[in-house]
């Protein structure tokens, strides 16, 4: 392997360039863990580089184009002087949320609030606040479960990261506030590399929404890495919501642990963007873990997908279950690569996968690879993957009923994509994200460039030209 | 606990099961000297007279495999191979030319009468034409008159570029090129013989053909080569079987298996691999590194590979189908047995290239004792292949809890028209089964080995009768009591 060659692209001499020229002055601001982190993390960067399709990770998925762009590594921290709204318009009706936003990789608050607690002592901030404020806490889970490791942008990531956010949940305390995240980059060419931690204490509680939008049409890179800590009893809904333009990729690495009978729901809904990975490892370490992800992702025009689900069973009498659908139309890849791996005595394992994908057009393109491995006997294991097109007989069922081909069309196809929607629990935001999909399957959503969830509105529901009556 | 200890003594009783292959026969062989170079190769060609466009093949293919690297994806582990240490060439030294059975060494003849397969009885009884291949070397092909009466030509692999150069000239390397793959091009350079079949226009093979393959010198590596052309209209079963001594060592067997099948023509390939696949701690065993491919290269055109592996210490074979011609079928049952330290990464490719094309994967896994079995397998459909349908299922059954099964599908679909299933599930022998079997009397033992029988009976019921009783029994031997 040492023998190949390595080019080293653009965005690799930028990265290092950056690196030398900042080191010195991130160390005086640094936590000495984080310090140390960088170096290691950079030397194994200078050894790897970028990710290659010769990967297995990576076989579907070119990000050479990206390695080329000559971005800006931006993490500089941006003063507030906007309001939030008028670079940001998202609400959903009918749903209180706790904001939290980053502008260009930085945590950005209109009352430079940098990081808040509550009476019942949940923290909420920036990340490299809460490291100044917090040291003994962040650093007892910072970077502990994702490593830096395996991957390129991992690495990148580590060695880069100036900010991102921290959620700290302590023992016994259910938040009834749904936090939510909005990331959104409105400056042209950059790369963002930021680092989210959530701790969940025992028995806490959490719903989170994390979303991803762009409010231009500019190119950028954003480069995520999630580290999640659920403890005993814990749980955690997260939604994740991709809304991004044509030219931007987007990265996101999700690390989970997961102690005993914690409790983990992930629904990633990916609805627009250039190219975008969405990577979960799951780590179910306590027994009686259970972990459900489910994912939607309707992609059109150039646009790639790359899904990479990793559900490791490491004890014992766990659960999980993986379920993502796809709608893929006009020029759009998509690439789902799910693993189940039961370690050798995770006995009473019930582990299932399931990836269904819709091709409408013949220049659509998808590889789907769910992936079993398994080393112990006394467990109930299944995948399933198909690939094809609507069902005919469905189709001749409406039509047959007076219903007009692209009405019947859309309606089976929000059929197929509402068995993810259904699974979330939030009314307010489940209809809200029906009415997204339909805007979507209509074709009227990604001529959007403003926030998704701006685009629903009680007072004007989507409706399909169709009289229920007949039916 | 009483039970637990019953399972334990029935694991002893299957694990120290001798494997009844594993003698060796006193045959003189001519070698040729350890370790590869250009220089052996040409020494290999010259032994076996052949033309010099042959030569240069072997020689391309060598200075092609010097570029690359041995493969490291397939999830299996074993120490580095030193391609240096292996014997490339041995044959089992001919008294002097052969005129029938009856001059056949008295030696050779009882080794195959120990396998099972009289050659004499098999003449006669079975209907079965019967090319034996040891030490990569054909020593002997049974039936000759009747083949030749519809024009099958059906001969080892050196006959055929003495007698035929034309047709292994313009097929060889045309389905698997000698830059496929590591050991395709090291069997591309280095093969020794193997089977060639020529079924012509319109002609359905009367009976089956078989080759019998057997590793007998020690230090050698097996690399054979078979190539197989169904004409227009053409119809052929053919079946291998493969055994191999007892040693310490591990031994090489990187074969490849050609088969060109043209309008209408269907080819019904079936392997029973029963290498010798190591002791119970895993000690020497066979590396099973095969590449075989199929192409329908006509309209209508069928290829259907049943599998039943048994043996090698490692296995790592893919028959593929290329579905070239409009509507043409790909099939592949296989039923992968490891047992102690055995692993198996195996499973299939189908490629879809033409229109309305059909392909079925019916893949079952057993693991018993320490090993890993793997299915790994490609489904793709091209851009142009309209209508294309393909259906897999992977079952694995894990018998006792220091075993891996493991599912590695890879599914491509670049065209909207296409359906592609995937199913795969993953248990073990179901405990109310078992129950039901025992509450009737039948004891552990034998339900334990109709369950296993019955979970593979789909693929059992693919092969020909012959073959079926053997797999039958194979698998009997393999896992009888295994579970825990």
């Amino acid at each position: 392997m040492e023998k190949k060659i390595k080019t080293i692209y653009p965005l690799e001499e930028i990265l290092f360039k950056h690196f030398g020229e900042h080191t010195d002055e991130w160390k005086k601001s640094d936590h000495p863990s984080v310090t140390a982190l960088r170096h290691e993390a950079i030397s194994y960067f200078e050894k790897h580089g970028f990710p290659n399709q010769k990967m297995e990770k990576w076989r579907s998925t070119n990000l050479t184009g990206v390695y080329e762009e000559p971005l800006e590594i931006f993490d500089r921290h941006v003063a507030f002087d906007k309001k939030l709204s008028d670079i940001f318009l998202c609400e959903v009706h009918g749903f209180n949320t706790q904001v939290i936003s980053m502008l260009n990789g930085s945590f950005y608050s209109p009352e430079n609030h940098e990081i808040t607690i509550t009476n019942e002592g949940v923290i909420v901030g920036s990340m490299a606040s809460a490291f100044k404020k917090y040291p003994n806490l962040v650093e007892k889970y910072f970077g502990k479960i994702s490593g830096y490791q395996d991957d390129g942008f991992k690495a990148v990531n580590a060695a880069f990261w100036r900010d991102g956010v921290f959620v700290y949940v302590p023992d016994g305390v259910e938040v009834k506030n749904t936090f939510q995240l909005i990331k959104i980059l409105n400056q042209p060419n950059l790369m963002v590399n930021t680092r989210n931690l959530i701790v969940l204490g025992k028995n806490s509680r959490l719903t989170f929404l994390h979303c991803d939008d762009s409010v231009n049409h500019n190119t950028g890179l954003t480069n995520t890495v999630n580290e999640i800590v659920l403890h005993e009893n814990a749980e955690l809904e997260l939604y994740k919501l991709q809304n991004l333009n044509d030219d931007s990729a987007l990265l996101n690495q999700t690390y989970v642990h997961q102690d005993a009978n914690s409790r983990l729901k992930v629904n990633v809904l990916t609805l627009n963007g250039g190219m975008v990975r969405n990577e979960i490892t799951d780590q179910l370490n306590g027994q009686g873990a259970e972990s459900q992800i489910s994912g939607l992702y309707l992609m059109d025009k150039e646009q790639h997908i790359d899904n990479q689900i990793f559900v490791n069973h490491n004890v014992p009498n766990c659960n999980s279950s993986q379920l993502f659908k796809g709608i893929m139309d006009d020029e759009a890849t998509g690439v789902f690569n799910g693993f189940i791996y039961v370690a050798r005595d995770a006995q009473k394992t019930n582990a299932f996968q399931r990836n269904n994908n819709v091709l409408i057009t013949s220049a659509a393109h998808i590889d789907t690879q769910p992936h079993l491995e398994i080393y112990a006997d006394d467990v109930k294991c299944s995948h399933g993957a198909t690939v094809g097109q609507l069902d005919n007989e469905g189709m001749f069922y409406l039509m047959q009923r007076g219903i007009p081909y692209s009405d019947a069309r859309m309606l089976l196809l929000f059929a197929f994509a509402d068995e993810v929607i259904s699974k979330i629990n939030i009314e307010a935001l489940r209809i809200s994200i029906e009415d997204m999909v339909k805007r979507r399957l209509r074709g009227e959503l990604s001529i959007c460039d403003r926030c998704v969830l701006h685009c629903s509105n009680p007072e004007q529901p989507i409706v399909f030209d169709i009289d229920i009556s007949k039916i | 606990m009483s039970d637990e200890k019953k399972n334990g003594d029935f694991l002893d009783e299957v694990t120290s099961e001798e494997y009844k292959y594993g003698f060796v026969t006193d045959l003189e062989s001519d070698q040729s000297p350890r370790g590869l170079s250009e220089d052996i190769i040409r020494f290999i060609s010259k032994k076996k007279n052949e033309p010099d466009w042959l030569l240069e093949f072997r020689l391309k293919a060598y200075r092609h495999w010097l570029t690359l690297e041995e493969p490291d994806w397939a999830l299996i582990h074993h120490p580095p191979i030193d391609y240096q240490d292996i014997i490339y060439f041995s044959a089992p030294k001919p008294k002097e030319k052969l005129k029938s059975l009856d001059e056949v060494d008295p030696e050779l003849l009882d080794t195959f009468n120990k396998l099972g397969i009289s050659l004499e009885e098999q003449k006669q009884l079975a209907g079965v034409a019967v090319d034996a291949v040891i030490d990569s070397v054909s020593v002997k092909t049974t039936f000759q008159d009747t083949l030749a009466k519809h024009d099958i030509i059906f001969c080892s692999f050196s006959e055929a570029v003495q007698n035929h150069p034309d047709l292994v000239k313009k097929y060889l390397g045309t389905v698997v090129p000698y830059t496929d793959n590591y050991f395709a091009a090291l069997n591309s350079a280095v093969f020794s013989d193997g089977s060639f079949c020529f079924i012509p226009k319109g002609v359905r093979c009367p009976i089956e053909l078989s080759t019998y393959f057997r590793i007998n010198a020690a230090n050698t590596g097996q690399f054979e080569r078979t190539l197989l052309i169904a004409e227009e209209g053409g119809y052929v079963s053919y079946l291998e079987g493969c055994t191999a001594p007892q040693r310490d060592e591990n031994q090489l067997h990187a074969a490849i298996v050609e088969i060109i099948v043209m309008d209408d023509a269907e080819v019904k390939y079936s392997t029973v691999q029963n290498w010798y696949p190591g002791n119970k701690e895993g000690k020497g065993g066979i590396y099973n590194f095969v590449t075989k491919r199929g192409l329908c290269k006509g309209k209508n055109s069928k290829i259907s590979w049943t599998q039943v592996e048994t043996g090698s210490a490692i296995t790592w074979k893919y028959p593929s189908c290329v579905l070239l011609g409009d509507h043409s079928v790909g099939e592949f049952y296989s039923v992968a047995v490891t047992n102690n330290y055995q692993q198996a990464d195996t499973g299939t490719k189908m490629i879809h290239l033409g229109k309305n094309t059909r392909s079925t994967i019916i893949s079952k896994g057993i693991s018993a004792g320490k090993s890993n079995n793997s299915y790994r397998g490609l489904v793709r459909v091209s851009k142009n292949a309209d209508n294309a349908r393909n259906y897999s299922q992977c079952d694995s059954l894990l018998l006792g809890d220091q075993c891996g099964a493991h599912t590695f599908p890879y599914i491509k679909t670049g065209n909207e028209t296409s359906t592609v299933e995937h199913e795969a599930t993953t248990s073990k022998i179901s405990e109310d089964q078992l129950f039901y079997c025992q509450q009737r009397g039948i004891d552990m033992e034998k339900a334990i080995g109709l369950i296993v029988n019955g979970y593979a009976k789909q693929v059992l019921n693919k092969l020909p009768m012959e073959f079926a009783v053997e797999a039958k029994k194979l698998l009997e031997i393999t896992l009888e009591g295994s579970v825990g």
